[in-house]
């Protein structure tokens, strides 16, 4: 029989990343994600599996210590929320270059600047498009529940090591915020020394003489090399494009407009769909999961069939941007949403879908 | 004619835990002697199968090409936060960080200052030479009084570009630094002080003591625009003259003068 616990967002994400055989965390307060740093400390998770915690004198610091950690092959892990994830962008850029996996979870707000501790999902461009500097992505994982935000923690870990690149929750001040029963993942061992020798042998873990120095690096003087090193990544990248898009449709099958949204924005969306189907309306709700990889391939078969997207997100039209890229113009897409860390309702999206009707 | 280089004879030999290449660092600088050093101690204390090396960016930006350990590449400036998560993650390995004055001194202090304050179990190498030598002869934190360097083409103004920082003596102040000392490699009887320290902050960190920063004042010929040996001479009557040498915290306790 499961186990349910009743978490807010921001704490089933800490103790889902302990189950999952997290060595490390390194974190710096901000609302609305300081529960996560919060949690791990009162929880002493180095006393149930040896994790380390540890509260960094800044989001520079801490992204930093998560690309020593996984420098040596350890399953680590930061979180924060949109300034701070602005802080991070260089640390994030390096561990791009660098091929290092993490977990990394931006709990967004409001912003530009300091902005509002209100929720918003302004931070789509920065998450899916790179972020910080130079040609790269991220996995960027978009959850809609207490669950999902649990879930998430153990595929990031699995997916970064997969593909030994940093992975993404990209949630919001809703979900990070709000209570709801989840079901955590089983316990599952921190990797041992030799398992790390053995399954990423890239790692610095010290140099035995079998085998020569390990060297954690972004750099290369050698554009010739540095240039076969970018293709490589782009290469991996359309491997994750192939092959890790996850989204969830509701009622798309007969649907004549579809909804697209995710993480809070898709549940409130979902209420919409509620009410436009009493109304009579066909619509549906698409949500994707996945940010990067975006799910191309089934919104370009949507654009097909359907009379309308509407994109709603709480920002001023981010994904709406990936979306019409999908539908390379076969039906009409529209953006709604609130800023400034106001939530919008369900009949507000009500009335967005009707309008594009 | 046969080589004179017999293993009778041989009283010195480049250490295995320095790589072949070529190092990049102009001739008389003093960056290949403290590489050299910290190697030759990690090889005679037998760590090089427990060494996590972790390099700054700056003219030792490709430390990890001619040490002959495991190496991580920091950003700028952040190399005291890998160090901090290396030696958490595997306290049973040997952690070392690698910086110069503006990596440590500049952009990295707040990393710099945390490190230490949090008494990492790490030892820290800080070379100064007061420019910043691989971007072209910068002005650093460390650049002297009225010190003309690409960024300060009339002299170092303190009133309007601030003062050398004399950090290392600031980081001997927190409690968390267990030993903090300033040396020089430009001559060999400070190249054999200099090995001992490094010894004694490694075995520091074996007996998990906190934080041990060596600080070594060194040239920077092509920088400072004068011969090697002019620039030694200029280091000795100048950055000394700042920088002073010897030991300033030993054993968890400042030294007095």
């Amino acid at each position: 029989m499961k186990e349910f616990k009743l978490m807010k967002g921001n704490e089933a994400v800490a103790e889902a990343a302990i189950r999952a055989g997290c060595d490390g965390y390194f974190g710096y307060p901000i609302t609305p994600q300081s529960e996560v740093l919060e949690y791990l400390m009162a929880e002493q998770p180095e006393k149930r599996t040896g994790m380390i915690v540890l509260q960094a004198e800044s989001e520079v610091a801490a992204i930093n210590m998560v690309y020593g950690g996984a420098g040596c092959g350890k399953r680590v892990m930061t979180s924060s929320s949109s300034p701070g994830m602005s802080l991070k962008q260089e640390g994030i850029s390096y561990m791009a270059g660098a091929e290092l996996p993490c977990l990394i979870v931006n709990v967004v707000r409001g912003g530009p600047g300091l902005g509002t501790i209100q929720p918003s999902q302004g931070d789509y461009f920065q998450s899916t498009k790179g972020g910080g500097h130079g040609d790269y992505r991220l996995i960027v994982l978009a959850p809609a529940s207490v669950q999902e935000m649990a879930d998430f923690a153990v595929l990031g870990f699995d997916l970064a090591f997969k593909y030994r690149m940093p992975a993404l929750i990209l949630s919001d001040g809703v979900i990070g915020q709000m209570m709801e029963k989840v079901v955590l993942p089983d316990q599952r061992p921190r990797f041992t020394e030799a398992e790390i020798r053995k399954n990423t042998p890239w790692a610095t873990q010290g140099k035995t003489p079998d085998r020569e120095h390990n060297i954690i690096t972004s750099l290369d003087l050698d554009s010739s090399k540095q240039e076969i090193h970018v293709n490589h990544l782009d290469e991996k990248y359309k491997a994750v494009e192939a092959n890790e898009v996850r989204y969830e449709e509701l009622q798309c099958e007969d649907a004549e407009y579809i909804i697209v949204a995710y993480g809070s924005s898709a549940r409130i969306s979902q209420k919409a769909v509620d009410l436009l189907r009493a109304q009579g309306v066909k619509v549906g709700l698409f949500r994707p999961i996945t940010l990067f990889p975006f799910p191309k391939k089934p919104i370009a078969e949507y654009a097909k069939k359907v009379k309308g997207f509407l994109s709603v997100e709480m920002s001023l039209g981010q994904m709406v941007e990936d979306v019409r890229l999908a539908a390379e113009g076969k039906t009409k897409v529209e953006h709604f949403g609130r800023v400034g860390g106001i939530i919008p309702t369900p009949d507000e999206v009500v009335n967005a879908l009707t309008k594009l009707m | 004619m046969s080589s004179i280089a017999i293993k009778e004879n041989l009283v010195y030999t480049r250490t295995p835990l320095m790589t072949e290449k070529v190092l990049s660092f102009c001739p008389g600088c003093g960056h290949g002697v403290v590489h050299r050093v910290i190697m030759e101690v990690i090889e005679e204390m037998g760590l090089q199968d427990k060494t996590i090396g972790v390099a700054p960016v700056g003219c030792a930006v490709l430390a990890y090409e001619f040490m002959n350990v495991d190496m991580q590449e920091a950003a700028h400036g952040r190399a005291p936060a890998l160090g901090t998560a290396i030696k958490r993650l595997n306290p049973d390995k040997t952690v070392f960080t690698y910086q110069g004055d503006g990596d440590l001194a500049a952009i990295g202090t707040a990393e710099t200052f945390h490190a230490c304050n949090r008494g990492e179990n790490i030892v820290m190498f800080f070379v100064n030479n007061g420019i910043y030598g691989m971007t072209g002869g910068q002005m650093a934190p460390t650049s002297l009084e009225g010190m003309k360097t690409a960024t300060s083409p009339y002299g170092r103004d303190v009133s309007t570009m601030g003062h050398p920082l004399k950090i290392t003596e600031l980081l001997a102040q927190l409690p968390g630094t267990y030993m903090v000392a300033r040396h020089s490699v430009h001559t060999p009887a400070n190249v054999r002080k200099f090995k001992k320290a490094v010894r004694k902050a490694f075995e520091n960190q074996l007996e998990k003591k906190g934080t041990s920063l060596l600080e070594i004042v060194s040239n920077c010929n092509s920088g400072w625009k004068m011969t090697p040996t002019d620039a030694n001479k200029w280091m000795e009557e100048h950055m000394f003259a700042e920088f002073p040498l010897g030991d300033i915290k030993m054993d968890g306790q400042l030294v007095q003068k």
